[in-house]
């Protein structure tokens, strides 16, 4: 008697045991939306894997500033906040994927004053795509993640709006719907989602372009100021540029490894 | 135990309505921002956070300060911590729940909260901050519970008790340590990247929780029969005293390392808060306030006599918490934003209504904490008779 109710009891304390461990094995293994999402460390997924889709082990944008002027700038910034239906904000709770401020601005500690030419030349910011993205890292709900091919890309209906990835974000590239997006959209583009109210939103280096063959909208009409490709690929446009030009990348001593490349 | 909260004179009802009111004033006021979102806040793209998440940021603080009574109490069996220990314990859940709230009033999409918990995220700072501050919630309601009813019973409380007793110490540690870790380890946010944040948040804890402990204490004697004695209050005096100048110390320290460094990306924050930077100084006013206010505090209650006389007490406990509070509360969030990673400066007032959300939250908090303090003193009196 005492036996059977020993090995009752072993049985049942293993069962419960089986139970509770089970579920969080697979959280450990795949906390959510990929297999690959692992519980400790800052989630990634893979790429879409479609026939048209384009491919890259690590996406990059080299910005080159000397074929940069301001007419191109702006057909570059509308194109991108028109197919993103990016609002016009008019306050300072305004959104931003793709704009301009000054180069000693965004290169504060690579200018100097007699850089004449250069220092007020208003210069092209957007999200650097970071290899080591403190934003993804921060990030309590993996609302932001990082693909495989390096993009950093929001899930609109996962965050939570708390902000912590623009506290990050050490180059102000995300903004947050502090109200309602829509009424300050003037035609809306049915071919991408508008945002609600309440969540954070950046540039995703047009991921959905990618999936169906296109370059980002904004180098399409950049007229050759701006390259995309992969930083993998020794024979990609990208390399063939950074191994002819030099270059610089915005706040290097910081470790984020952006992955937006400015030609100087 | 809790019908004791269920008694009470004209002062005590009349005290709870107001808190009613104002609570309901702050729904009203979280009904806009819930229906328009957070655009009636002063917040903005460069500024992301502001009044709800620095009150947090100060109230974690207060939260943690029953460790100085839990510490003297239970491992160096100061005895007469007793009389106000409970009280250090209510105050923690009350603070905690305060902190809470004003994380949930920040959210942009509160509909969403349980994501936190339903994709748990070990390498987001903000998951081991609900993971600690939750946990520091429940230790203090089952300490402050169980060591009360078994005060009620006149019995000494169950030894299982001790455990948690003694979890609670570095818990409350944890408290305002991960919350400071929410700040200093973001890259190219000057003003929040130093190892000594999480001391300087802890000194200032450890000066603004007993000071505020000692005022409260002071205005239950005032409509209460309720009396822990002089030299508990002057010895707690004492340690506001020791925290906020460890706290100053730890301020300076930092002041030196950023203007002798001349690292421009540390210097403009501390340039913004005390001096305006390019035109732009909200808080400079208030930080030189804060910084008078802390440092004749520390002069006042430096002086044992001071700490005997309750005016001088009062006063001192005053100008250390109302200094904590503009340091942490306005200035911490505020300056750490300012100017952004892009050396533009948008400056953030709060507005009327995010204020109004935020009174309503304080009232709730302080509704938990007299509800509270109503029983604990409502037992003490009763087993003293």
């Amino acid at each position: 008697m005492n036996t059977n109710r020993r090995s009752l009891l072993k049985f049942a304390g293993l069962a419960v045991l089986g139970w509770s461990v089970k579920p969080a094995l697979t959280v450990f293994a795949a906390g959510g939306a990929g297999p690959r999402e692992a519980i400790l460390f800052a989630s990634r997924h893979g790429a879409p894997t479609g026939e048209k889709a384009l491919k890259a082990g690590r996406w990059a944008m080299v910005i080159d500033t000397s074929k940069m002027t301001p007419e191109i700038q702006k057909k570059c910034i509308e194109v991108c906040h028109k197919t993103h239906n990016v609002p016009s904000i008019p306050t300072k709770q305004e959104i931003k994927w793709l704009w301009t401020a000054q180069f000693s601005d965004v290169f504060a500690e690579q200018s100097h004053p007699y850089l004449e030419k250069l220092t007020k030349r208003p210069t092209l910011t957007l999200c650097n795509h970071c290899d080591n993205p403190p934003c993804v890292r921060v990030c309590p709900t993996k609302a932001t993640f990082q693909r495989e091919d390096g993009i950093v890309m929001m899930d609109f209906h996962r965050c939570i709006g708390c902000r912590y990835c623009m506290a990050a974000c050490p180059y102000g590239s995300r903004s947050f719907n502090f109200q309602d997006p829509r009424p300050f959209i003037e035609n809306i583009d049915m071919e991408f989602p508008t945002r609600t109210k309440g969540v954070v939103e950046k540039c995703e280096f047009c991921a959905e372009r990618l999936a169906e063959g296109h370059l980002p909208a904004c180098v399409e009409v950049s007229e050759g100021a701006m390259a995309f490709g992969d930083l993998d690929d020794p024979g990609s446009d990208v390399r063939k540029l950074l191994g002819a030009r030099y270059s610089i990348r915005r706040k290097p001593e910081l470790g984020t490894e952006p992955c937006v490349y400015y030609l100087i | 135990m809790l019908e004791k909260a269920l008694t009470g004179g004209k002062i005590y009802w009349g005290w709870l309505s107001l808190l009613l009111v104002l609570m309901a004033v702050g729904g009203l006021c979280y009904w806009q921002q819930l229906t328009q979102g957070l655009t009636i806040t002063g917040m903005s793209r460069d500024v992301s956070w502001g009044f709800y998440i620095a009150q947090f940021t100060f109230l974690v603080g207060v939260a943690a300060s029953a460790v100085m009574l839990v510490i003297p109490k239970y491992l160096h069996h100061y005895q007469k911590f007793g009389k106000i220990l409970i009280l250090g314990e209510f105050n923690a859940v009350a603070m905690v729940i305060l902190c809470l709230l004003f994380i949930v009033a920040d959210l942009g999409s509160p509909q969403r909260l349980m994501n936190v918990i339903l994709h748990p995220t070990p390498n987001s700072i903000l998951f081991w901050d609900m993971v600690v501050l939750n946990g520091y919630l429940f230790i203090n309601i089952l300490v402050g519970w169980v060591t009360l009813q078994a005060e009620r019973k006149e019995v000494a409380p169950p030894n299982w008790i001790k455990f948690f007793i003694y979890l609670s110490i570095p818990w409350a540690v944890s408290i305002h340590t991960v919350t400071a870790f929410l700040y200093a380890g973001l890259p190219g946010r000057g003003y929040w990247l130093t190892a000594v944040l999480a001391a300087r948040f802890l000194a200032s804890a450890f000066a603004a929780g007993p000071a505020f402990l000692i005022l409260v204490t002071y205005i239950a004697k005032i409509f209460t029969k309720f009396d822990p004695g002089k030299d508990v209050l002057a010895v707690l005096g004492k340690t506001v005293v020791y925290a906020m100048s460890v706290n100053i110390f730890l301020f300076l320290c930092e002041v030196f390392t950023v203007t002798y460094s001349q690292i421009p990306s540390h210097m403009a924050h501390l340039q913004y808060l005390f001096f305006g930077y390019h035109g732009h100084g909200v808080l400079v006013p208030w930080m030189w306030t804060a910084m008078i206010m802390g440092l004749s505090g520390i002069l006042i209650l430096l002086v044992p006599k001071n700490r005997k006389s309750d005016n001088m007490l009062i006063i001192g406990c005053i100008l250390v918490f109302i200094g904590a509070w503009i340091d942490k509360g306005l200035g911490m969030i505020g300056g750490g934003f300012v100017p952004n990673p892009l050396h533009e400066v948008t400056e953030y007032v709060p507005t009327a209504l995010e204020l109004g959300v935020s009174l309503g939250i304080y009232a709730t908090g302080f509704l938990v904490l007299t509800v509270m303090y109503k029983v604990a003193i409502g037992v003490k009196q009763e087993v003293e008779a």
